[in-house]
């Protein structure tokens, strides 16, 4: 009861703030800067990391605090346009890859003028080791993304020339192209990985536009400009514009906000909150320039479908009814992180439903009372008139605990007693794996918007769901339907075969369903130009075209 | 003497043995683990997550594990972090230099305020000078130091458009940038902990003044100050040093949030993110270390009574 009280003020007081929160002052400013001015080549720009990257390689390791300080070091065999991040474009490579007509083999050209930092020159023997590390690791290498790439053939990566490379699919693959743009996928040196395959974690050696300088444990990661890097802009300047980088990993949100109003740091990539930006705002005026952009991560609600009542699809349906997640959008991006209403896929993506059609979907229609009725109903019709369960949830501010208190509150409005069980993320994690918990409050960011990613913690849960998809359920149908959206490569078909998905997992059978998606937020001092926000904080790390103005 | 200080030093050794026990028994009982943790949110496979526990040796049984890591720590090796893959000696040691800086540069700063205000407000008491003392301590007990550090910070950034640096440089590279990192977080520190010093000075000397030999001081005619500095503060200074010894040895290790506030690089900081991320190893190497900053830190006080309290033999 008590807990129920403090939900409902901790809301009620946090829609009071937003309602008192001036809005900001900064400018929505265009990323190259003012029309038709010049990138200037020189200086050195200071960003913020909040974390702390665990080891130095991205093959293994999945934290954006890995990408923000090292990508610029590296480049991938293709990467996302900067100036329109949905689309892809060639790094390494020197065009988009040869698919055959049966799209099972890929051919890729490369650039033949890519160096390494310690000036040898990259072939397609680097590619061709890059990616059997990633995809066939050999045991005690780490690879946590290979599964994303099971339709490649085992032998399938060759060198078809010292700058060709040839993938070779058992079957096609509709995101096997877009993978090939993974920011993960730095391209490593054969001669270094066949020495140590090991040798990536601890050090640093790439084909990017910045060299290693140093890094100080906890404190700065220090790059320099590459002279002999590959890259040049449309007027055949030579790339990158910066003299280098220092990125300085600061945990404390006042301390980032800080930073950035003492002007001691120009930008922190991953997002700051509304507030946040509003103080920034405040303080530095015209000085500030704002961003902002839908993010491909959502909060999942995650009811525990091994332990009752959370067996029954009724119990289930009625919990994302009581959701009004309209209203919910209103008053949460007020206060924190998220804003849009959507599905499996991002909203607005290009997989994403029509509203209407989302709209048709139990939790999802846009008459809150209406669906809080059917929800009693179904609760009743289930013998749970008077549900009470612990819902768990990490001790984030941002956006966790908002959010859940909003869900919370949706819930008490059709009298389920639920109690919010807040844990410590490691704590949190262990409760999740173990499934010793029944609602959880569940998360998932991508750097793509791509159903195989989107999808990956709907699989079976002792099946490829292992480890991601802590409903725990098992469905071999919803692995076929899973497996088919996979295999369709005309985009047309696969996005329906994902509404049907969507339909199925959030409605038909309710196993776990997204509360709002989240919303990107960065404010950064106006001399950064060159760099766009893109729906993800993974993708347009390498800071190629990123420049100083006045 | 010297086999008492021979019996203190051998007695360092169960001591920490025993911290080292608790540590390793309290931290794999707390739920959750490293790699658990590192994939939060991630769509990465169980096989991986169990493959990564195996390389860092997760997966023996805990004997196994405390035995591995007592047989690392006998060749004075504190293994490597598990978050890092570094060894854990070089991630202590980057911290190290702030954390002991800042400790020593606010301990100075409250034995500055705290000694003299603390022997002003006992000689004036019950004065407006000993009231507004009584104030000013209050108020540095009432006020954590990192909020008092924030407010310094947010003071400075509204005012000056000024922070101090992000990063740590060390004394002998550049004085100033060095003071100008620690300047307001000493300060935000020292306050707080001269209070505590400030109220112990106060009521000690207080005490001592109210003893027969100050008052047969007095009749002698010796002067006040002399009576006040030679014979009082002399003999109030014991419960002083031990609550400021303490005290220096908690700023080692103590200084989490303001650490925090000020984006210091310290070992605080440090403990709080190991824990946060069950990085065992460290947090046992840590909590082994803070440990013996204690351990020896006392006994540095035990021998500096004997130098305080002549009377005072150890045998």
């Amino acid at each position: 009861m008590f807990n129920r009280q403090i939900a409902a003020f901790g809301v009620a007081l946090a829609l009071l703030l937003a309602a008192c929160t001036p809005a900001p002052k900064g400018t929505a400013s265009s990323p190259s800067g003012a029309a038709g001015e010049q990138p200037q080549p020189g200086g050195t720009l200071t960003f913020i990391v909040n974390a702390e990257p665990p080891s130095f390689d991205g093959h293994r390791e999945t934290t954006f605090a890995l990408l923000h300080p090292i990508a610029p070091h590296y480049s991938t065999l293709y990467k996302f346009d900067p100036n329109d991040l949905t689309t892809v474009i060639p790094d390494v490579a020197a065009a988009m890859p040869e698919i055959s007509a049966d799209k099972l083999t890929y051919t890729i050209k490369l650039r033949t003028d890519v160096k390494f930092h310690d000036g040898t020159k990259m072939t397609s023997d680097d590619i061709v080791a890059t990616y059997n590390k990633i995809i066939f690791p050999p045991t005690g290498v780490l690879s946590p993304r290979a599964g994303a790439y099971a339709a490649v053939d085992a032998n399938g990566i060759t060198a078809t020339s010292p700058d060709a490379v040839t993938f070779k699919l058992k079957y096609p693959s509709a995101s096997f192209a877009t993978n090939l743009a993974s920011p993960w996928n730095f391209i490593y040196s054969a001669a270094k990985l066949k020495a140590d395959i090991h040798w990536y974690e601890k050090n640093i050696m790439g084909t990017g536009p910045f060299t290693y300088v140093s890094n100080t444990k906890g404190q700065d990661w220090v790059g320099k400009k590459f002279p002999d890097y590959f890259g040049k802009d449309k007027n055949g300047v030579q790339l990158p514009y910066l003299d280098g980088y220092k990125a300085l990993i600061i945990t404390d949100a006042s301390a980032e906000v800080n930073a950035i109003r003492s002007k001691q740091a120009a930008i922190e990539f991953r997002g700051f909150t509304p507030q946040q930006r509003d103080t920034l705002s405040g303080a530095l005026g015209s000085a500030l320039a704002i961003q902002e952009a839908p993010w491909i991560c959502v909060n999942y609600v995650v009811p525990n479908t091994k332990k009752p009542p959370f067996d029954d699809v009724r119990v289930r349906q009625a919990l994302t009814l009581a959701i009004d997640r309209y209203a919910g959008s209103t008053s949460l991006q007020k206060i924190t992180i998220v804003k849009d209403v959507g599905g499996l896929m991002r909203p607005k993506g290009p997989f994403a439903q029509t509203d209407a059609d989302l709209q048709k979907i139990a939790g999802f229609g846009t008459d809150g009372a209406a669906n809080k009725a059917k929800a009693k109903q179904l609760l009743a019709d289930a013998g749970q008139s008077n549900l009470t369960f612990k819902f768990l949830n990490r001790n984030i501010t941002t956006p966790y605990e908002p959010v859940a208190l909003f869900v919370l509150d949706q819930w008490k409005q059709i009298g389920i007693n639920a109690t919010h069980d807040v844990k410590e993320t490691s704590a949190y994690q262990a409760d999740l794996r173990a499934g010793n918990f029944e609602v959880a409050l569940d998360f998932n960011c991508d750097f793509l918007d791509e159903p195989d990613l989107q999808l990956a913690k709907f699989w079976s849960a002792s099946g490829l769901g292992k480890g991601l998809n802590f409903a725990y359920y098992d469905d071999a149908a919803l692995d076929k339907m899973i497996d088919g959206q996979s295999r369709e490569t005309d985009p047309a078909k696969r996005k329906a075969l994902v509404a049907d998905i969507e339909k199925y997992a959030m409605d038909t059978k309710a196993y776990q369903y997204p509360v709002l998606w989240w919303y990107r937020i960065i404010p950064y001092l106006n001399t950064v130009r060159g760099w766009r926000i893109g729906s993800n904080h993974y993708t347009n790390q390498d800071l190629e075209t990123v420049w100083l103005g006045k | 003497m010297r086999r008492y200080v021979a019996g203190r030093l051998l007695l360092m050794i169960p001591t920490l043995v025993g911290v080292a026990i608790l540590t390793f028994v309290i931290m794999r009982a707390v739920p959750g683990d490293i790699v658990a943790l590192k994939y939060a949110g991630s769509p990465v496979p169980q096989s991986v997550i169990d493959e990564e526990r195996h390389q860092l040796g997760l997966d023996k049984p805990m004997w196994a594990q405390f035995t591995d890591w007592m047989g690392e720590i006998a060749h004075f090796d504190l293994g490597t972090s598990l978050w890092t893959g570094h060894p854990v000696v070089d991630e202590i040691l980057v911290r190290l230099p702030l954390s002991l800086e800042l400790a020593i540069i606010a301990t100075l700063l409250a034995i500055t305020i705290a000694v003299p205000l603390g022997v002003l407000a006992a000689v004036r008491q019950d004065t407006w000078t000993d009231y507004a003392i009584r104030l000013f301590s209050i108020g540095g007990l009432a006020m954590p130091s990192f909020w008092i550090g924030l407010l310094m910070v947010l003071a400075t950034i509204t005012l000056f458009g000024w922070a101090p640096p992000l990063v740590f440089t060390a004394i002998t590279d550049d004085p100033i940038a060095n003071l100008s990192q620690m300047v307001l977080p000493a300060l935000s520190v020292g306050y707080r902990y001269s209070a505590v010093s400030m109220r112990m000075t106060r009521s000690t000397v207080l005490e001592v003044l109210r003893e027969d030999y100050v008052r047969t001081a007095r009749a002698k005619g010796v002067r006040e100050s002399v009576v006040v500095l030679r014979h009082a503060l002399r003999n109030a200074l014991l419960p002083v040093v031990t609550v400021i010894s303490l005290e220096f040895a908690f700023l080692i290790g103590g200084l989490v949030v303001t650490e925090q506030v000020f984006n210091l690089n310290g070992i605080g900081k440090l403990l709080v993110d190991a824990v946060a991320h069950r990085d065992y190893t460290l947090i046992q190497a840590l909590v082994l270390l803070l440990a013996s900053v204690f351990v020896l830190i006392n006994f540095v006080v035990d021998m500096v009574y004997v130098v305080l309290d002549p009377r005072i033999r150890y045998s």
